[in-house]
């Protein structure tokens, strides 16, 4: 049995009540129970956050920047999706 | 001693609330917060779906293709912000699905405004404007409400609708500065959405049973009244700048309070259509149903499709 090749997690933290969690970094464990302890042990030493959550990595499904043709270019031409796209006259523009 | 134990809970959570703490999904909180809010992001994600419609009725007749595509985006982002509000509602602890079958079995609500008919491409224009006007005014303030998935929800749809209003407005400008026949249009457009539009902001606060207890938990953070005075005075100098005519003959700015004055609302139309007996009520959820419905085999494809990967890989 390998006690070298411990699983990587991805860990993500909530600075402050309301705002949402973001990704912080990551670090290898046995399960999620010793990933989510040795989060608190690296990453809130000094009270960076509220909560925690622990992702196994292996469980992110990711699109690559690569992908952004198929995956993002039709928005540059739908330029319709922002509100700047509409002249309005000054005195009601501050809609 | 489980009482006292939430008594303390309770006490504490209160605290939390008026500190302007966000209630985050694995805090306790009381079952009346919890019930509260699922009735109300529940009710609001009903309505961005249910919102779909009426609009989508006119993406087939848009007057040309640049205002069938701005339609489509519009419409798409509903369906957007209806799904962003049912993820916030599931944190909750109710699945989509209870949601879904509380809609269409008529036990849960949605804004009521869009039980009425698109007659005519000016009713495009005073959705923007008037319906997601009013929205606007009630999702800002919602942007602070006491539970944290809720409140990063409206923010994102804030962001998002910005459009909406602005594509409606520059719909009734153009109709506004048109011929008499379009001017037509825009006038009894603008005359047959404002009273609903207003009724948007629900009840008076005397009558309003939630009202307190959303209050005190934060939940809502300014009432139907406030909100809906904060409509009509920044909405009355858009009226203006169309030189269209008051919808209401009672509008007026009163010096005094440094407000408009406007007529009452015909509060038996509102609980009339609430009860089921507008316009489209009928219609709106039997499309709904019929939507679903035809949309099992997708979600029947996508399964199979799944389980055959699936045995594809053990193979």
């Amino acid at each position: 049995m390998s006690t070298e090749k411990l699983e990587l997690f991805e860990v993500f933290i909530r600075s402050k009540r309301g705002l949402d969690h973001r990704h912080i970094g990551s670090l290898h464990a046995e399960d999620h129970e010793q990933a989510l302890e040795y989060a608190r042990d690296c990453y809130t030493r000094r009270s960076e956050g509220v909560s925690l959550w622990v992702v196994k990595s292996g469980d992110i499904v990711a699109s690559q920047e690569d992908d952004s043709e198929s995956f993002y270019d039709p928005s540059d031409d739908k330029p319709y999706r922002h509100a700047t796209y509409y002249k309005l006259p000054d005195e009601v523009n501050n809609m | 001693m489980k009482t006292d134990n939430n008594t303390e809970r309770e006490a504490l959570f209160q605290q939390r609330v008026d500190n302007e703490e966000k209630i985050e999904p694995k805090d306790w909180m009381p079952d009346e917060y919890r019930k509260n809010l699922i009735r109300q992001i529940s009710q609001h994600a009903h309505s961005e779906v249910i919102g779909m419609q009426p609009e989508g009725n006119w993406i087939t007749r848009a007057p040309s293709l640049r205002r069938k595509a701005v339609l489509l985006a519009k419409v798409q982002d509903e369906g957007g912000h209806g799904l962003y509000l049912y993820s916030s509602a599931e944190t909750l602890g109710i699945s989509r699905a209870e949601m879904i079958e509380a809609l269409q079995s008529g036990k849960a609500k949605y804004a009521s405004i869009f039980n009425y008919p698109t007659l005519s491409w000016g009713d495009i224009g005073a959705i923007g404007w008037l319906v997601d006007g009013a929205a606007i005014c009630n999702q800002v303030s919602l942007q602070r409400t006491s539970y944290g998935p809720y409140a990063r929800g409206m923010v994102r749809i804030c962001k998002e609708e910005s459009f909406h209003q602005r594509q409606g407005y520059e719909i009734m400008l153009v109709l506004a500065q048109g011929n008499e026949e379009q001017k037509r249009m825009a006038q009894d457009s603008l005359n047959r959405w404002w009273w609903p539009s207003l009724m948007m902001f629900g009840p008076h606060d005397s009558e309003s049973a939630h009202s307190a207890k959303s209050m005190k938990w934060k939940i809502k953070r300014e009432t139907n009244d406030d909100l809906r005075q904060k409509f009509i005075d920044q909405t009355i100098p858009q009226i203006e700048f169309l030189k269209l005519d008051y919808p209401d003959p009672e509008i007026k700015w009163n010096e005094e309070r440094g407000h408009y004055d406007s007529g009452e609302l015909d509060w038996e139309e509102f609980y009339a259509v609430i009860k089921g007996d507008g316009h489209c009520n009928r219609e709106r959820i039997q499309h709904h149903v019929k939507a679903h419905e035809e949309g099992e085999w997708v979600r029947q494809a996508l399964h199979a499709y799944n389980e055959k990967k699936r045995a594809q890989k053990a193979a």
